[in-house]
């Protein structure tokens, strides 16, 4: 029974990782921006596909060994989803930003970015799906009943040390600082000298560079791609976000790795077909509790 | 020490001809000032004459419709607030606008750090120089705090602090990134009288300490009149007046624009 409870909690830890890594794209982005960038689900498949080239041209066409070409990817996906990220804000966003249009209209050109990068995916790469190189070579240690592959705990040591880097980020670096300067309150920071755009920009590629990670890290978890794969778990990790309390850190880890442990823990005890009602269910009880979620603080406006 | 390009000699605010429309009201027209090194000058108006358009338009909020304006001899055309703000101009606002879920301190060290960059890099390789940096401004932000004398209030968030004293931190945040140029927007509002005598002590104060040109705009006119060395008046965007303290009181248009031309 401890044994099995165990089991589910590293489960738990594992599934978790990706929800916390996605949502802390969404979480910033609102942070800065107020603006839900629904189409970041997406980023997060299109960081699983990039890091599907990055891989496979690394191990085929230059013929380097498996450990080497995951040392080569995670940097390159981060970067070239970066970009990915930071080219919807400057072609997509930003021109709506600059004309002043009312953020309703931003949010459903997020998710028309979203489907764009899907359809997109569909068009130029077909419905195949694809299979995810082995980088990794899967090693399982058991100790007392409780098995665990060296992937998941690098999934999860990976998730844990974001979550301390972004910590840090954001409380004791300039950009970070003025990340939570924006958050507060917009109009003033460009009188500090500190160019709101520059911040913006940053704000998406550290986002999306994580998104790239996360599909990265998934990619090898679950070795099969296909164009809609972010559009589930990207909504997922936005309720995270959401539960977690959007615009903190904090929040979008705790909400991400609660969320997986509510859907390990239910597949754990109910039949499968269970899962998404009952761990929406547990997240929408959180949130009539809570309402701004569970690190959220209700933003006042004075009159 | 001071990174602000500058042409020698010339006035640290020159503005000519400065016009705005926004649709079909021209809310500044033919707007002209000129402000030398470490002066203290006021701009007033009644309510709507087009104050605090000037100081958006001087601080890069918005684009003149015509003339220019010049910071240390730098034409302003086109150029962004942050921008604007790097050729040494800082304000605070009628409604004070700190970052209230960040601590009084780190208002103070943003600031600092507008001046700088972010070394983005630097801090995530967390390199010798960009921690001795760290460790300087977070030095200097603490002398400044002393020297307002709200140290005590460094780890204290703004919003929990008094009005009076959230001005005083709005005023220290804005000088924190030494300005040339400090444009006050209604200092004295909301405060009571206690405060509003210290505001005047603090004003003074700065103006003597700080190697700053102060531009203030205020409805308060005990205040004008006891800081400022001259005193500009604009109505529906037009200057009426321009003169010291005790000329302006006792200006004919001004009386008018105050208080209409038919007195009771």
């Amino acid at each position: 029974m401890l044994a099995s409870l165990l089991q589910n909690l590293i489960n738990a830890l594992q599934w978790g990782s990706f929800y916390a890594l996605i949502a802390l794209g969404y979480t910033m982005v609102y942070g800065v921006l107020t603006l839900i960038n629904f189409a970041h689900g997406d980023v997060f498949m299109v960081g699983a596909y990039i890091a599907f080239f990055v891989a496979s041209f690394l191990l085929a066409a230059v013929g380097l060994p498996g450990w080497a070409a995951l040392v080569l990817a995670i940097p390159l996906t981060m970067l070239l989803t970066s970009l990915v990220g930071v080219s919807l804000e400057r072609i997509a966003y930003r021109p709506l930003r600059r004309k002043g249009v009312d953020r309703l209209y931003v949010v459903i050109t997020a998710l028309m970015c979203g489907l764009i990068l899907e359809h997109a995916n569909l068009a130029t790469f077909g419905a195949s799906r694809k299979a995810f190189p082995t980088l990794l070579d899967e090693q399982v240690y058991t100790v007392a009943g409780v098995s665990v592959t060296n992937l998941k705990l690098a999934v999860i040591a990976t998730a844990l040390l974001v979550f301390l880097v972004l910590q840090r980020i954001v409380t004791k670096t300039r950009i970070g600082m003025a990340m939570r300067a924006i958050a507060c309150d917009r109009f003033a920071v460009p009188l500090m000298g500190i160019s709101v755009d520059t911040v913006i920009v940053a704000t998406f590629a550290l986002g999306s560079g994580l998104a790239g990670l996360a599909g990265l890290l998934f990619a090898m978890s679950y070795p099969i791609l296909e164009p809609y794969m972010g559009a589930l778990i990207g909504w997922k990790a936005f309720i995270a976000a959401v539960v977690g309390g959007i615009g903190d850190i904090r929040g979008a880890f705790l909400g991400g790795f609660l969320l997986g442990a509510v859907e390990i823990m239910v597949v754990a005890f109910f039949p499968s077909t269970f899962r998404d009602l009952i761990a929406f269910s547990v997240l929408m009880l959180i949130l009539v509790w809570k309402p701004t979620g569970l690190f959220g603080v209700a933003r006042t406006t004075k009159i | 020490m001071n990174a602000h390009p500058t042409a020698p000699d010339a006035p640290v605010l020159e503005i000519s001809g400065l016009t705005i429309q926004f649709g079909g009201l021209r809310a500044v027209s033919g707007f002209a000032e000129r402000l030398e090194g470490n002066e203290l000058v006021g701009l007033i108006g009644p309510n709507g004459a087009g104050k605090t358009t000037v100081f958006n338009l001087v601080s890069g909020f918005y684009q003149p419709s015509g003339g220019t304006i010049r910071i240390n001899g730098v034409d302003t055309k086109g150029l962004k607030p942050h921008k604007v703000t790097a050729l040494g101009v800082a304000r605070t606002f009628q409604n004070i606008r700190l970052w209230n879920e960040m601590t009084v301190l780190d208002n103070i060290r943003v600031a600092r750090h507008g001046r700088l960059g972010y070394g983005f890099l630097h801090a995530v390789a967390r390199s010798r120089t960009y921690r001795a940096r760290e460790a300087e401004i977070e030095r200097e932000a603490m002398e400044l705090l002393a020297v307002f004398q709200l140290d005590r209030h460094a780890h204290d968030l703004p919003k929990n602090l008094s009005y009076g004293t959230q001005r005083k931190l709005e005023i220290a945040r804005a000088l924190a990134g030494k300005p040339k140029l400090l444009l006050l927007d209604e200092p004295a509002a909301g405060l009571n009288s206690a405060d509003i005598q210290e505001l005047i002590r603090l004003v003074r104060w700065i103006h003597a300490s700080f190697d700053v040109t102060i531009w203030m705009i205020e409805h308060h006119m005990d205040v004008m009149m006891e800081l400022c060395q001259r005193i500009k008046v604009i109505d529906f965007g037009e200057t009426i007046a321009d003169g010291t303290p005790d000329e302006i009181r006792n200006h004919p248009a001004v009386i008018s624009a105050y208080l209409g031309d038919d007195q009771i």
